[in-house]
């Protein structure tokens, strides 16, 4: 049609405004743009969300979750109204209550559980991302039960990563993507970071730098990584400390930044028949020692020009003998047992693999040093004319750290990473402010249960030994209804939510009075054991009465949780609130800069909804608790806007780091009451340069230190030598020998000495060996899809015609061994339960390997779907099939089924079998009854946008 | 044949994308991204029927295909395939249109549909051999991927947003935008330097979009590099250690 081409408008509006505010789609919290239009009804709507490319995160890229919350924010499974119960639990079945009732009736179970026994509020807040102010609202409370979704996320890999070397992966810090020279990363599939690690991965690509995927499954990033190794799960920890074994015998180490920032030279006390036998030797002061190696003299660690001994015995003034760590962490994994011969078999990667990979790293780290020409100054006032680097990078998350030997695992990559001189050196790992924060940097935990008084400190903390932990005075019973900090799981830095429900359903160690959840599916794809853990919660007593006797949520949308709870206050979205992303909480730093940011109401809410922390300020207000009113009685607050902007933790830091006191202050400052609009003017975020001098070695580095002091993010220098053998650990290995008090229980005693290894170790994970392996010959797990965060896409329009239902992966050797094909359905055995469900072939995975996306499957009646939706008929959960204990053990306990050292929920610890079900009605087993929706169902058609078309 | 369901001679411009193979890690972001800025954009909305229903469908003018590859000599991979609309040169779509609502633009090859022309007869889906066409369901037009011609060219934008939306939120910079005709551009270049292929090339449609394909993966089996040695020592790594500590 050369002369008849129609003419278009190519240059229509777009948007009357555009709104800059932080995504909450996933966990990234990027930067959104979001392009306000009036619609047809002259009412504002979106029209467009796009990723702001001014935003440190995200630089202007979003995901398809992000991009889709258009969809989130309109969703028909919106909850408009407190609710109060009137059915039986779980059946959904509600009365509309005014906020004023809501909030009355809230008030009067809050107080007089503050009033009596503040330890029978269990208020625990899931995905929640403003952990800083709902654990100070529970500290001023009272309770020692809060915690949020950490136990069952991925606390092994925070936890492990703080205590060796003050940072983690994420959000605590990075790979170097600018100058890595090699990348491995491991059991990630897509998310924890999921638009800066594609944004790191595409630059790696660009710039020719080799990524390797080490995941059962070669999906996401895995598939285009190039090279891929097809671990068998669970046994992540074994390969690295075979990489460890390799690199040590080509002593690949690099010696000079070991002696400078790790405690391979401290001596170890070598006196098996003492109480202090495995710890380090102190001086007086408590200091730790070292051998001079060419004088043998002992001296404190941190005596300039010492010439510290990494081998050798030597006699302490006090006449014992001491052995550098490094020595005994040289002997240990030069074994014959990590040779990478001896590991192929259970990790199912070749020694050829493991051998080449660590020529690679060892190629990468020590000929392609990085040297980036500026510089900086040691803590110990040292010069360094250069930043010298070893390029090698690493990043790992949940398929790592979902394993009874997660916090070891988790370990030995970190262990791998200071031995070739990786952490904060250029093309390595880098920090992310406010870290580094060692362990000497962090508090201890906190617990307490005085009535109408606060905790002393915050809840969650890492202790030093095991004179933290939180325990009665019996020195045995945990204080927390979780367990969190007591023998069964004594490093547990984010508590056991996933214990929760299971403990006081049972009582133990007490039953409580009010559960209160924040944004957390515990009744179904958040719990292990979904089937049971629905029946706990409307589980009643001989005399009718419920177990746990009232349940408070908070959720903007009708989840399956919704049906469980006696109160419902409903949250608005993430586009109607205040929000602060704080560097007091969980940060979004960059390496180079210190970054906060805000979420603010780029819409007002249409329904009866707030805020859930604006409802716990009021809430706090109405309970008296203290720092949250003023000395008349008056609430302090308004709502959380004027908390994040007003509220103080120490004098000049608050949760918004920039713009402070007149405008012109970072870091420290006063409250500026005009901080938020400078906020929403910047952008919806804040972006402080970290100086060049101060951005690498940040550990050691003073340019950082005085840095970060002047930044109010610590008050003065800390030393961070990083923990190579991690001495807490073998603190407790003396409380199970009954050398140290407190004197591990008995019960405890072999657990802990076979895991507290204060050189990580690796060990099978529990339910291998609790269940027989010929029964459940194959591992199953589940990962994250790109694009779904949990179960909250279901939900959406768009997200759920890619993701409406799943099917379970399973490997063509065992297909061909079982009988099946594509289409057939499959009973999935494993000790504690059976589903039914669709099965596909797929070869790119593990071969003892099953597995599915995450959190598909759906109750019936949530999320505004109709009672047929695919996500109830044909998604499903591994849920039903992981026990929260572990398999009895017939000693009258029960074991969680969590690691051992931080209770980290094992979730991919599973062992399965599987048969072929017989042709029949194709739906997914179990099957529960539907909830009563408390919302009305979608619209039937969706012509999004027609308004604006052109 | 009417000249309303010719193709022009030629095209000023070809625009058009390139789809990097070796970094898509098929996260669907460019997919939902599309739909949401071409439901409010060019022509009818992007339409959804029983979207919280038993049987959710709705169109889309991009979408994702996960294919496995099982080489003899490797173990199986994942590619994921980005399609949409290729732009074709020798665009089968258009010269099926009865009623000339499809064609292919002059100045800059761009196929679109002119929808107050389409009667919802599907043809030009049926002629496409990339299924890269989808009738709405609400509408029953022709939907079609249209590079965001109301991007592109739009002012109300900045310049650097002037992209297609899948290529300006893709995470992982696996798209690229740009002309073909010039041989200096960006995406020609790519093509020209990672060997871009066309997709189905039999089909002889001159597909203007290039697919940059996956690099060569690491076999498990591929030897260990001779490193002659250097840090291998008789005296065993201890010994090694202490001619380390001697040199520091």
């Amino acid at each position: 049609m050369t002369d008849r081409e129609p003419i278009i408008d190519t240059s229509p509006m777009v948007s009357d405004e555009v709104r800059k505010t932080t995504c909450y789609m996933c966990a990234c919290r990027c930067g959104i743009d979001v392009h306000i239009r009036k619609g047809a009804d002259g009412q504002e709507k979106i029209r467009y969300i796009e990723g702001n490319r001014d935003h440190p995160v995200n630089r202007g890229v979003l995901c398809a979750k992000g991009s889709a919350g258009i969809m989130q924010h309109y969703s028909p499974a919106r909850l408009t109204q407190p609710l109060k119960r009137v059915g039986r639990r779980g059946e959904g079945k509600f009365e509309p209550i005014s906020w004023d009732e809501a909030l009355d009736l809230a008030t009067s179970w809050l107080s007089e559980i503050r009033r009596t026994d503040p330890k029978k509020l269990a208020f625990f807040t899931g995905r929640d991302q403003s952990q800083s102010f709902t654990g100070w609202w529970a500290q001023q409370f009272g309770t020692p039960n809060f915690a949020a979704h950490g136990g069952f996320c991925s606390v092994n890999m925070a936890t492990a990563g703080i205590y060796t070397f003050g940072g983690a992966f994420w959000e605590f810090g990075q790979p170097d993507w600018e100058k890595t020279e090699l990348f491995i990363i491991f059991g990630v599939a897509e998310d924890h970071d999921s638009n800066p690690i594609k944004l790191g991965l595409s630059r790696l690509k660009e710039r020719g730098v080799k990524v390797i995927g080490v995941n059962p499954v070669r999906t996401g990033y895995n598939a285009i990584a190039d090279e891929w190794v097809g671990i068998t799960p669970g046994t992540d920890g074994l390969f690295v400390l075979s990489l460890i074994h390799e690199i040590l015998k080509r002593g690949a180490v690099d010696v000079d930044y070991l002696l400078r920032y790790t405690n391979a030279a401290w001596l170890v006390i070598d006196a098996p028949d003492d109480p202090d036998h495995g710890l380090f030797a102190r001086d007086s002061k408590e200091s730790a020692l070292v051998a001079d190696r060419e004088s043998g003299d002992i001296l404190g660690y941190d005596r300039r020009n010492a010439k510290p001994a990494l081998k050798g015995a030597y006699t302490l003034p006090d006449g014992r003998t001491a052995r550098p760590a490094f020595e005994l962490l040289a002997r240990k994994y030069l074994a014959s047992e990590y040779d990478p011969e001896a590991t192929e078999r259970t990790t199912g990667v070749s020694a050829n693999q493991t051998r080449r990979i660590a020529a690679e790293i060892i190629e990468a780290a020590f000929e392609r040093e990085v040297i980036v020409e500026q510089p900086w100054t040691d803590l110990k006032g040292e010069r360094h004319e250069r930043m010298i680097g070893r390029p090698v990078s690493f990043h790992a998350m949940r398929g790592i750290s979902a394993h009874s030997n997660g916090f070891q695992s988790c370990r030995a990559i970190h262990l791998l990473q200071i031995l070739i001189g990786s952490i904060d050196a250029p093309g390595g790992f880098r920090f992310k402010p406010p870290y580094p924060r060692p362990v000497n940097g962090q508090p201890r935990p906190h617990g307490g249960n005085t009535p109408e008084a606060p905790l002393s400190g915050p809840h969650l903390g890492f202790l030093r030994g095991p004179d933290d932990l939180l325990l009665e005075d019996d020195g045995i019973t945990p204080q927390r209804i979780d367990k969190a900090f007591s023998w069964d799981a004594p490093m547990s830095a984010h508590g056991l939510m996933h214990m929760v429900i299971s403990n006081a359903h049972a009582r133990d160690p007490y039953g409580i009075d009010l559960l209160f959840l924040y944004m957390a599916n515990m009744s179904w794809n958040s719990s292990m054991n979904t089937s049971a853990v629905m029946d706990m919660l409307s589980d009643t007593d001989q005399n009718g009465n419920y177990i746990i006797p009232k349940i408070i949520y908070s959720d903007a949308y009708s989840s399956e949780m919704v049906a469980f709870a006696d109160l419902v206050l409903p949250d608005t979205t993430y586009l109607e609130r205040h929000d602060a992303i704080s560097l007091l909480d969980r940060p979004i730093s960059e390496p180079d800069c210190v970054s906060d940011a805000i979420r603010w109401p780029v819409l007002k809410p249409d329904r009866d909804v707030r805020g859930f922390q604006s409802v716990l300020i009021d809430l706090g207000a109405r309970l008296k608790l203290p720092g949250l009113i003023n000395q008349d009685g008056s609430a302090k607050f308004t709502d959380y806007a004027d908390y994040i902007v007003h509220h103080e933790r120490k004098p000049g830091v608050g949760p918004l780091s920039s713009w402070r006191g007149d405008g012109t202050q970072t870091g420290r400052g006063p409250a500026n009451p005009e901080q938020m609009d400078r906020y929403i003017e910047n952008g919806g975020f804040s972006e402080t340069p970290v100086p060049e001098e101060a951005r690498y070695f940040k550990h050691a580095n003073r340019a950082w230190h005085d840095f970060a002091v002047k930044m109010g993010l610590q008050d003065q220098p800390v030393e961070n030598v990083f923990q190579l053998y991690l001495e807490p650990l073998q603190k407790f290995r003396l409380s199970a020998e009954g050398k140290q008090k407190p004197v591990a229980p008995e019960s405890h005693r072999s657990r802990i000495l076979a895991t507290f290894d204060p050189l990580p170790l690796w060990y099978p994970p529990f339910e291998e060996t609790a269940v027989d392996p010929a029964k459940f010959p194959y591992h199953a797990l589940t990962q994250r899809p790109a694009a779904m965060y949990h179960s909250w896409g279901s939900q959406n329009a768009w997200l759920r015609q890619i993701h409406g239902k799943n099917v379970m992966y399973v490997p063509g050797e065992i297909c061909e061994r079982e009988g099946l094909k594509d289409g057939d359905w499959a009973y999935i055995n494993s000790a504690h339960g059976t589903i039914k469900v669709p099965v596909q072939r797929m070869d790119a995975v593990n071969g003892r390997t099953l597995w599915t996306w995450n959190a598909i499957g759906k109750r019936k009646g949530a999320w505004a779907l109709s009672d047929n939706a695919p996500e109830t008929t044909e998604g499903f959960l591994l849920n039903h099939l992981i026990h929260e204990l572990l398999p009895p053990k017939g000693d009258g306990l029960r074991w969680s089924n969590s690691d051992p050292i931080t209770g980290q929920a094992a979730w991919f610890d599973l062992r399965v079998s599987i048969e072929k079900a017989e042709a029949g009605d194709q739906m997914v087993e179990p099957l529960f009854e539907p909830q009563e929706s408390p919302v009305s169902k979608g619209s039937k058609v969706i012509a999004f946008g027609k308004e604006w078309t052109t | 044949m009417d000249d309303v369901t010719t193709l022009p001679d030629r095209t000023e411009k070809k625009l058009g994308l390139v789809i990097d193979l070796d970094i898509c890690v098929g996260c669907h972001a460019c997919v939902v991204n599309c739909k949401e800025w071409n439901t409010g954009g060019y022509g009818a909305p992007l339409s959804d029927v029983d979207p919280y229903g038993d049987d959710p469908s709705g169109a889309w003018l991009n979408r994702i295909h996960t294919f496995e590859v099982t080489p003899e000599d490797a173990p199986a991979q994942i590619v994921h395939f980005p399609k949409s609309c290729l732009h074709c040169e020798d665009a089968p779509c258009v010269t099926v249109c009865p009623t000339g609502a499809s064609y292919k633009r002059r100045d800059d090859g761009i196929v679109l549909v002119a929808e107050d022309l389409c009667i919802g007869c599907g043809l030009c889906a049926w002629a496409c051999p990339y299924g890269a066409r989808e009738m709405d369901p609400v509408e029953k037009v022709m939907k079609k991927c249209t590079l965001c011609v109301d991007r592109i060219y739009n002012e109300n934008l900045q310049e650097e947003d002037r992209v297609p939306a899948c290529v300006r939120t893709c995470p992982a910079n696996a798209r690229h935008f740009g002309d073909f005709a010039d041989p200096d551009s960006d995406v020609s270049r790519m093509t020209r330097d990672r060997g871009g292929i066309d997709l189905m090339p039999e089909m002889a449609t001159k597909p203007v979009n290039k697919y940059l394909p996956p690099r060569e993966k690491t076999n498990p089996n591929a030897p260990t590099p001779s490193r002659g040695g250097e840090y291998e020592s008789a005296d065993g790594f201890l010994g090694w250690l202490d001619r380390m500590l001697e040199k520091l």
